[in-house]
């Protein structure tokens, strides 16, 4: 007897200086408000962890978010992980001082991806959480490839031979973003979900595309053990309680 | 209400501090042993290794310390790894010792759930504390809701050696996992109460009282 499948749902807030944005395909981006007004709405929601990324540190090789994290840590306690310009065990040893719990790296770690066992050695590989961002080959039907810098730079990974290979370098949870379906709120890239949770063994949070309720329970079903929100929420599609209820309405468990 | 949360160069300390801040504690960090015999209560927190938890206590001389507090009676709280290091000894990574406190073993969460079906590896979630004793009355649980979660994030579990040193189970792929153990003033927690909402702070507050 196994118990019955339980998700958790993230927040995603994409921070870009001191604003909350939003945008589609990760490009054309807008400005949203005070990003820690949001975390605290969403806490008291009852959202299950929150990601913060800075979406333009990979491009200055910094992470801005300190005083974000700080501050949301003096008033909202759930998880939260932080990804953005992460580039060495230092930068996330400060973070996680600033009340991070997590560090969520995708371009530092395709550069060099002995970071992923330095930062699992140096903080549990639990801190360790490998970002990918798959966009879907054009020639290659099943076949995913890494970009990063936000989106912009290809890589040349296939996305599944990443996934698995971060696990052994020891990734404690993947972080799976579509490019192709982000901010377009019309669903997850479900075969893509499928192909990376049936390679590893390690938790998944998939992100990208969820419009409404079904897109998470849809997401869920095909294998993923957190799904990320950005749009749904930071419009006001949907609140976290009404998404909660809807997904347990599908037979998935969710805490309440 | 004072805490003193022991200091030994792992863990994210800051939300520790923030969460018992938030519940009223005034908040020292400790890092003598000194400090650890001076403090009415403790908090022994830990993300990381089990080897390299108890090599930073012992490189600080807080073991024995940290034993006479338990043996005297004093509020010695355990989070996640810090719970682990309670118990006798760890699989993680070879085999360690611990602080000895609560008679039992560390060991990894198996590959699979009790249907032979392969199982998620770090267990991460919300998980629901259920009494090992049928009630957390008169415990730092007491006012833990009935199917109220909190946030586990972990790959070893903590096996008590005694049933009675169980405090609250937490289901997981089949089985139940040590969610919290508790032996006379010495209690540990495998999830982390400062990141699990109204509940985990409830749990807090009430460590903070006893």
């Amino acid at each position: 007897m196994t118990d019955k499948k339980k998700i958790r749902l993230i927040a995603r807030l994409d921070v870009k200086d001191v604003n909350l944005v939003k945008g589609i395909q990760l490009e054309g981006l807008r400005k949203l408000g005070d990003p820690n007004a949001f975390a605290r709405r969403y806490y008291e929601q009852g959202i299950d962890e929150l990601l913060y990324i800075d979406i333009v540190a990979s491009l200055y090789n910094r992470n801005n978010l300190s005083d974000i994290v700080e501050k949301t840590s003096e008033n909202v306690f759930i998880p939260i992980t932080v990804g953005g310009g992460l580039r060495s065990v230092e930068d996330v040893r400060h973070i996680l001082s600033m009340g991070a719990d997590k560090a969520a790296i995708n371009t530092a770690a395709i550069k060099r991806p002995a970071l992923i066992t330095e930062v699992a050695e140096a903080f549990g590989s639990q801190c360790m959480v490998l970002s990918i961002q798959a966009k879907r080959s054009r020639t290659q039907s099943g076949k995913w490839e890494a970009y990063y810098d936000n989106g912009r730079q290809h890589s040349g990974l296939d996305v599944i031979e990443w996934a698995k290979r971060g696990e052994a370098l020891g990734a404690g949870e993947i972080l799976l973003m579509s490019v192709d379906n982000e901010g377009l709120q019309q669903g997850c890239d479900l075969e893509l979900i499928r192909a990376v949770t049936e390679a590893v063994s390690i938790p998944v949070v998939c992100g990208g595309g969820v419009g409404c309720a079904e897109d998470i329970l849809d997401a869920a079903r095909a294998g993923a053990d957190a799904v990320a929100c950005a749009a749904v929420l930071h419009y006001g599609k949907a609140t976290v309680p009404e998404l909660k209820q809807e997904i347990r309405a599908g037979g998935v468990e969710v805490r309440l | 209400m004072k805490v003193s949360i022991i200091d030994y160069g792992l863990s994210n300390l800051l939300s520790v501090r923030r969460a018992a801040e938030y519940c009223g504690a005034q908040v020292e960090f400790v890092q003598t042993p000194e400090a650890v015999l001076a403090a009415p209560r403790l908090i022994l927190p830990g993300v990381g290794a089990f080897e390299d938890g108890m090599n930073g206590l012992a490189a600080l001389g807080l073991i024995e310390p940290i034993r006479q507090k338990a043996a005297e009676g004093t509020p010695l709280l355990g989070i996640c790894l810090g719970m682990q290091m309670l118990f006798d000894e760890s699989d993680e990574f070879g085999r360690h010792q611990g602080l000895g406190l609560i008679p039992g073993r560390v060991e990894r969460i198996p590959a699979v759930d009790t249907s032979g079906a392969p199982q998620r590896v770090p267990n991460i979630g919300w998980r629901t504390l259920v009494p090992a004793h049928g009630s957390f009355a008169g415990t730092a649980l007491q006012n833990v809701p009935a199917g109220g979660e909190c946030y586990f994030v972990h790959s070893y579990e903590a096996k008590p050696q005694n049933e009675a040193d169980r405090l609250a189970d937490s289901p997981y792929g089949g089985r139940s996992i040590c969610a919290a153990a508790l032996r006379g003033s010495v209690m540990g927690t495998q999830f982390h109460p400062e990141k699990s909402g109204p509940v985990g702070l409830s749990i807090l507050k009430a460590f903070l009282e006893l």
